[in-house]
């Protein structure tokens, strides 16, 4: 029993951090209609960013202190995601209001490479540590319960409550100001959108940053885990099954659904695992997701589409 | 009819050509819209009348021509500048916004009126607060006045067709615009529908001194509700005037009957 809560909670917290990368995805496809193929790249650039200028910062300005070396670099890779935002609007999406979704998918497909070069060209392509103060040593819980206690990781938990922290001050945003609404407008509909005077270009440059910083903060836990190094852009693989389960469309629904991976994946992997010789951990969300498309093909929470005949 | 008087000229259009590739939507196409008064476009289907208010709400740039809204001219517009002249539409395909409330929908429509920023209202500063009230009031009177208040929490999409088209106008009137542009509001509608539709146009009209610029293509609806009427076929104007005088030009009797040659 103590075991399969231990597998349960470990399951919940690294599924919190596919969340989180998940959320890059859905925010972006509800504001634009854009699957946003750069999400993962997004991650990696946030996260080298606050590395190199972690490293930087102190060396050029002179001081020691690690905390204000982290905070100071945290900011100054925000601000190069909202200008980063805001270049993709000036440049990429402003130039193509209306157009198809492929068209769109392909742009972001295209920001993508660009990113990954530029990137590794400014900030380097080794690997780079962060360190933001996570503890590293595991912490016992519920001793009293069962013997022994659980073991929990408590650089997980952290990162889990910073994710679900992060996830309802957006939640709050998107349903309750007025930006939040206007933002969901321009995913119903650009054209309407339009035409009750809601500046498209300012809704995407707010979506992109808002994306552009949930990255930053994906990139900084991810990176202060597994180190800042281009796989990390591949954290972004895992958080696609999560917006399959969850529906492309919904905020909650990419937290469920990141909570559904993380312990299905755990869970599936000490189970299920020895009857196919292990290893099933990195496939199992995705044999997950392709189920779910089988019988729910718009995901947990997404809008279900019925068209009038 | 009422207490409204017809005014000055507020809009208009001159020349207008658009074309797509090599089929010519709209050719030299002039007409005028006066302050306060209802005026219909109306034509057989295919005849320019959706492209001509698309040039008006800026969607399209016609190649030709100059449109003056109150005695300005330009020639381009997007559809976000237009909205901030005070140009509201509805559209003939629905374009809401249909996974969000009724309410969410209409208060979309009062975004030109906000002025609080990202942040005041990211932390509910008391300004964005007291905005978000008085904004709330200005809807609820337009929910009251379309008759839709049990409505008010639904997600659009799940509504009827005919109260869906309310929405659609509402969301227009929270913009309080002193042009409207109405694209064929009673399309797909049954008869009693499209009575309380007429009733709502020429509400609006009559209380808030409204200029509609409507586009149908059914004649009769037309008739009862506008002061003047421009019809389009084939993309040319082929008549203008009061509603008798329209009905009784021949050449709109055989665009609309087809005559034998």
């Amino acid at each position: 029993m103590a075991f399969f809560l231990e597998t349960l909670l470990g399951g919940l917290m690294v599924g919190m951090l596919y969340s989180l990368v998940a959320l890059g995805f859905v925010l972006i496809f509800k504001a634009s209609g854009v699957f946003n193929f750069a999400q993962g790249v997004m991650v990696l650039f946030a996260a080298l960013a606050m590395a190199r200028f972690a490293g930087w910062l102190p060396v050029w300005l002179g001081f020691e202190s690690k905390w204000l070396a982290n905070t100071l670099a945290f900011l100054v890779a925000a601000l190069i995601m909202i200008a980063l935002a805001w270049f993709i609007e000036r440049l990429v999406l402003g130039k193509l209001v209306n157009q198809d979704g492929i068209t769109l998918l392909m742009a972001t497909l295209g920001i993508s490479y660009f990113l990954e070069g530029i990137g590794q060209t400014a900030f380097g392509s080794d690997i780079y540590p962060i360190d933001v103060g996570m503890p590293k040593d595991p912490a016992f819980i519920l001793e009293g319960v069962f013997p022994g206690g659980l073991l929990i990781s408590r650089e997980d938990l952290y990162a889990a409550l910073v994710a679900a922290a992060l996830v309802a001050l957006l939640s709050l945003f998107f349903q309750k100001t007025a930006t939040g609404r206007a933002l969901r407008a321009v995913a119903d509909d650009h054209q309407a959108a339009q035409s009750i005077g809601i500046p498209l270009g300012r809704i995407w440059v707010i979506v992109w940053s808002v994306a552009g910083i949930v990255a930053l903060v994906a990139g900084v836990i991810w990176g202060s885990k597994l180190g800042v190094q281009f796989s990390l852009s591949l954290v972004a693989l895992k958080a696609l099954p999560v917006v399959i389960l969850g529906g492309l469309t919904s905020v909650p629904g990419a937290i469920i659904g990141g909570l559904i991976i993380g312990v299905g994946e755990k869970l599936s992997e000490i189970y299920i695992g020895p009857y196919f010789g292990g290893g099933i951990e990195i496939w199992f969300a995705y044999v997950l997701a392709l189920c779910f498309l089988l019988v729910r093909p718009q995901g947990l929470f997404g809008e279900k589409i019925i068209d009038r005949v | 009819m009422s207490g409204r008087a017809i005014g000055d000229v507020i809009l208009d259009v001159r020349d207008i050509s658009l074309s797509f590739g090599g089929v010519n939507a709209l050719t030299d196409v002039s007409f005028d819209v006066r302050e306060h008064e209802v005026r219909a476009i109306i034509g057989p289907n295919g005849a320019g009348k959706s492209s001509m208010l698309n040039c008006i709400n800026g969607v399209y740039q016609p190649q030709k021509g100059s449109i003056s809204l109150r005695g300005e001219t330009f020639r381009h517009m997007n559809s976000r500048q237009v909205a901030e002249m005070g140009v509201a539409r509805t559209f003939q395909s629905l374009a809401l916004f249909k996974g969000m409330s009724v309410l969410d929908n209409i208060m979309t429509g009062r975004n030109l009126k906000m002025t609080t920023n990202l942040f005041q209202q990211a932390i509910r500063w008391g300004a964005a607060e007291r905005e978000e009230t008085t904004q709330r009031i200005a809807v609820e009177r337009i929910i009251d006045f379309l008759e839709i208040q049990p409505y008010r929490h639904t997600q659009v999409g799940r509504l009827p067709y005919g109260l869906q088209k309310r929405v659609d106008l509402g969301r227009a009137l929270a913009m309080e615009p002193q042009i409207l542009l109405l694209d064929e509001p009673m399309a797909g509608m049954n008869v009693e529908e499209k009575q309380d539709m007429s009733r709502f146009i020429l509400d609006v009209n009559d209380e808030f001194g409204t200029t509609i610029v409507l586009i149908e293509h059914d004649m009769s609806v037309v008739m009862d509700i506008s002061d003047r009427v421009v019809v389009l076929d084939y993309g040319k104007k082929i008549g203008d005037g009061a509603p008798a005088e329209v009905r009784s030009n021949p050449d709109v009797v055989a665009a609309y009957l087809g005559t034998d040659h």
